[in-house]
């Protein structure tokens, strides 16, 4: 029933946003998986993986920042995108809308924590 | 359980919802889904005499089940997700016909994001569904939310100490803090809330025409692709018509006055639809219809103490994303009646505002489907339009502004008010002066056809 899919399908390997460029949207992974990489020192680091129901690329929408990260499909995956003024004005029609959203973030940043702490004590 | 007089939904509270649609679902959801973050357990508690599950018309919401682009996002952010099993058709773009031809207007992302779907089991000639019901999917979250449901009708709704009860058929009356209307425009419980005493009466209607096109998957997609087809047709009586393609259906919804057989017939045998339909293709005899009453003007007096009525019964979009607006709605009376209360004050407050919001927005949509009205029955004006689309489709997307007013005039993906704000822009209507004054001169200079049609019509 592939006449029923939403959103865009991503090949593996396929870039969905890349590190440096300009962010007008956020996206939701409607299924599949994918990989943030980071380039640091010339070398490709990866730094975290994204799955199903994951939200991301919403740190250039609330910052206004360039892209921090390059996102690609990891298999195929199927990818929804969120408009950065639709969603900027639903937000503030109906700020519970992005409670999602900063759950998610507050996961990334316990894990953060974690990582740091662990990276600190091993120093 | 509301203690102290105090107007609030507490632990061992419980709410009626009466509807099972869009509205009652969301409603449902959303009230569990704030008092869970609360804290608070309150017990919700859905009545709808229709079966959403079973294959046919017996579930059906007399709909053209279009699910919007701003709605398919606010859903994904929500962490809803409409499944492949129910989504019949993702749209990515829709084709505008109007008697002088017909442009194909692209989403800039070139991205899938309206959902076309069967509100119930799919129309009557269904016996084995193909796929899942819209209704039934918001219901199923619902319940899995922790809302019970109940799948009888209300027999009556009244009083009793102050609270309001719900009587279901074969049941003894049940007393409830909070009673929330969702039964839409189309059902005979509307009374039941205009009787209760708090000067509610039901919106203003219009009435659509509504039928199901059987083609088949293949020829679906071999005639409409992933597009949603508007006609703009100079027909009395008749103001816009949509062809919405699904599974094996296509959707034909006709919006104007007094849509009678008369109005079906010149639709249907127009050259502009019957091009889009296959050659040797006959309706058949028995195939699904619907007049469904729409929307049209608000409600009065939704709320009162402890009653709230959402979606089409309360307030809606005028023409366009009944169900966003149910969305909306819905959310906005949950999120009042957990963390405001559940008195006409926190109701007016609180929930009201988003109603006016709605209003406000309809009246910007009247103001659009008027210049839409107008343009229709303008051939020059008509060609400049189809003109300027034609040639915004190679430009980026940010600078489709005509494509852009269309599609979200046409998809409700945007609020009408941000739609009449850009065509009143002097850029949007400098390029169609511009085209209008090309199109006359040609029309004036050689006589030759150089509409759109025309050109279609030669190649």
């Amino acid at each position: 029933m592939d006449t029923g899919s939403l959103g865009k399908r991503y090949g593996d390997g396929e870039v969905i946003v890349r590190e440096g460029e300009i962010g007008d949207r956020m996206f939701f992974i409607r299924s599949g998986h994918a990989k943030v990489t980071r380039v640091i020192g010339g070398n490709e680091v990866h730094i975290a993986d994204l799955k199903e129901g994951d939200i991301f690329g919403e740190m250039a929408i609330f910052e206004r920042e360039k892209r921090s990260a390059t996102v690609r499909a990891s298999g195929e995956a199927v990818i929804l995108s969120i408009d950065k003024t639709g969603f900027l004005r639903r937000m503030h029609e109906d700020p519970s809308l992005v409670f999602r959203v900063l759950q998610q973030m507050s996961e990334r940043i316990r894990r953060l924590d974690t990582e740091l702490a662990t990276l600190k004590s091993s120093m | 359980m509301v203690s102290d007089g105090k107007l609030v939904l507490e632990n061992g509270s419980s709410v009626a919802v009466v509807g099972g649609g869009p509205a009652g679902s969301f409603f449902a959801y959303f009230a569990k889904m704030f008092a869970e973050r609360l804290g608070t357990d309150i017990r919700v508690d859905i009545y709808e005499p229709r079966d959403f599950w079973s294959p046919g018309p017996i579930g059906c919401n007399m709909c053209g089940g279009i699910i919007s682009e701003s709605l398919v996002q606010n859903l994904a952010l929500e962490g809803i997700d409409l499944p492949e099993s129910m989504v019949q058709r993702g749209i990515d773009s829709y084709v505008l016909h109007m008697p002088e031809g017909s442009c194909h207007i692209a989403t800039p992302l070139q991205e899938k994001r309206i959902a076309a779907v069967h509100r119930g089991g799919g129309p009557r000639t269904v016996v084995e569904s193909k796929w899942d019901s819209f209704d039934a999917f918001l219901l199923k979250l619902a319940i899995e939310k922790g809302a019970n449901f109940y799948n009888a009708r209300v027999k009556e709704i009244g009083w009793s100490d102050g609270r309001p009860e719900v009587q279901a058929a074969d049941e003894k009356p049940k007393p409830y803090d909070l009673l929330v209307g969702a039964t839409g425009v189309n059902s005979p419980d509307l009374k039941l809330f205009e009787a209760l005493g708090f000067n509610y009466s039901r919106p203003q209607v219009v009435k659509t025409y509504i039928t199901e096109l059987e083609f088949g998957s293949e020829l679906v997609k071999k005639h409409f692709g992933s597009s949603m087809h508007v006609f703009l047709l100079n027909l009395p009586r008749l103001d816009f018509a949509a062809l919405i393609p699904k599974g094996d259906f296509v959707t034909l919804c006709m919006l104007g006055r007094n849509i009678d057989k008369e109005l079906i017939s010149s639709f249907m045998e127009h050259p502009q639809v019957r091009r889009r339909f296959p050659p040797d293709w006959v309706q058949p005899a028995n195939y699904c219809r619907c007049g469904p009453k729409m929307y049209f003007g608000e409600a009065r007096q939704v709320f009162a103490d402890r009653v709230v009525l959402v979606g089409d019964s309360g307030v809606s979009r005028l023409f366009k994303d009944g169900i966003g607006a149910a969305y909306k709605t819905a959310k906005a009376a949950a999120r009042t009646a957990v963390f405001e209360g559940i008195s006409a004050a926190a109701f007016r407050d609180h929930y009201f505002k988003e109603c006016l919001l709605l209003n406000r927005d309809n009246r910007f949509g009247r103001a659009v489907f008027s210049v839409v009205h107008l343009i229709k029955h303008m051939k020059i004006t008509s060609n400049s339009v189809l003109r300027v689309v034609e040639k915004e489709q190679d430009l980026p997307g940010e600078q489709r502004h005509m494509s852009m007013v269309l599609w979200d005039t046409f998809t409700g993906s945007a609020p009408y008010k941000s739609i009449f704000a850009r065509s009143m822009k002097p850029a949007f209507l400098g390029r169609l002066a511009l085209a209008h004054l090309g199109a006359y001169r040609r029309t004036s200079a050689d006589g030759t056809d150089n509409t759109v049609a025309g050109r279609q019509a030669g190649g």
